[in-house]
């Protein structure tokens, strides 16, 4: 499959945060985000993911077939926060929106213990730590199939290990033929990514 | 979907959830209008099913605003937005309403005949007005969903969601207790103004959650 943007525009609240922002992704391909606080990293993935209107310009998804036909449809979304309830178990989580997602990929379990979790599953979410948390969000990337990554700052809270440990997943991902996009602040060790910086022309 | 309902029942009974806060609201307001009234009992018998069906609706109320609000807190409100294409949003929301009529508002039900003994009512009463609370109830959740929707991002909603859906309650409180009151008072009628509450649950199952995922679509920021 393939995403294509055309300078696209994204606004919140009636006030334009970016404009003329084009990329087109093959399969396999990544994009890494960076730009300064507020140069719309995270808008522009809630507008890829159409949580927000776009507000100028097309994004489109092709090849993405019946299962996959609109962007929506074919990502993950990992925003900043976690999406995880804390008075649920880390694996009572993970089955719900293994269930709730569909197209069922790892158990729980095993998305667990790929992100070097195994053994907390029964513990309540929120007695993790924030590192812990975001793993287990990570994990929530594994348990259904989707193509498109959309992750927004996903390395938040990681340690080095954990780091190196999600850039491998994510070359893993590139590799099975998914697309990734991520707004960070930090190095994520995807080789052969594309760039996009924003908010250097205003 | 029925992991989605069984994932907010779990929650409503776990520590938090707030299941009880709605039964304990209403054993305050029942238990103390008695002491209000005075030792009329065939005043208490009387205005009784009204009372009931009152102390059931303002503790409906009470929980509304959690029902979108704690997904959007932790993010989870836009990933089951996102799953629009895969299980439709209305679905969605129906289904988190359910689930919450089921967690908070079903215990108000169960415990209504043992607060009808509070108000001196007769047996047949006290069945009539916890059948038309059965059925009522889930009309005032489905109302409140789209008010829920709409106040999500406020952060102090729950009052402002009280006023928007108060008013638009006032048809299923009216016929809820005029078929209370069939049942006991003789030339009433039962079987009517139940069927017409019977009808605006049905109707406002379905506007309902409509309304409530147009305003959470609308309302993603």
């Amino acid at each position: 499959m393939r995403l294509i943007a055309e300078n696209l525009g994204g606004e919140r609240g009636g006030e334009t945060i970016f404009s003329g922002i084009g990329f087109a992704l093959e399969k396999g391909q990544a994009l890494i985000v960076t730009g300064p606080n507020g140069a719309g990293k995270s808008t522009l993935l809630r507008v890829v993911a159409g949580l927000l209107p776009v507000a100028a310009g097309r994004l489109l998804v092709e090849g993405g077939g019946e299962d996959f036909p609109s962007v929506a449809s074919a990502c993950h979304y990992l925003g900043h926060q976690n999406a995880m309830k804390t008075a649920l178990s880390v694996a009572e989580n993970l089955r719900f929106w293994r269930d709730f997602l569909g197209a069922d990929f790892l158990s729980a379990e095993k998305a667990l213990e790929t992100v070097g979790l195994d053994g907390i599953g029964h513990l309540p979410f929120g007695y993790l730590s924030t590192g812990q948390r975001r793993r287990a969000a990570i994990a929530k990337l594994l348990v259904s199939r989707r193509p498109l990554w959309l992750l927004d700052e996903p390395t938040a809270g990681l340690d080095k290990a954990s780091e190196e440990r999600f850039a491998r997943l994510m070359t893993q991902h590139c590799g099975e033929g998914g697309i990734i996009i991520a707004a960070t602040h930090l190095p994520l060790g995807l080789e052969g990514a594309q760039a996009l910086v924003m908010g250097e022309a205003v | 979907m029925l992991a989605l309902f069984l994932r907010d029942i779990r929650l409503s009974i776990r520590a938090g959830g707030g299941a009880l806060t709605g039964v304990i609201f209403f054993l305050a307001v029942i238990a103390t209008i008695p002491f209000g009234v005075g030792p009329d009992l065939n005043l208490l018998a009387r205005i009784g099913p009204a009372i009931l069906w009152i102390g059931a609706l303002l503790a409906c109320l009470l929980g509304l605003d959690r029902l979108f609000q704690a997904d959007r807190e932790d993010g989870s409100l836009d990933l089951l937005v996102l799953g629009d294409d895969r299980q439709m949003l209305a679905l969605t929301v129906l289904t988190k309403c359910l689930a919450h009529w089921a967690g908070s508002v079903l215990p108000l039900v169960i415990a209504a005949p043992l607060l009808g003994l509070f108000m001196n009512m007769e047996p047949i009463g006290i069945g009539a007005t916890a059948l038309t609370l059965l059925v009522g109830t889930p009309a005032i959740t489905f109302i409140g969903a789209a008010g829920a929707a709409v106040a999500v991002a406020l952060p102090r909603g729950g009052l402002l969601i009280s006023v928007l859906v108060l008013p638009l309650t006032i048809p299923v409180l009216i016929f809820g207790v005029s078929a209370s009151y069939g049942a006991v008072a003789n030339p009433d009628p039962f079987l009517q103004p139940f069927l017409i509450l019977a009808a605006l649950t049905l109707f406002l199952a379905v506007l309902g959650p409509v309304a409530a995922a147009l305003a959470l679509r609308h309302g993603a920021d």
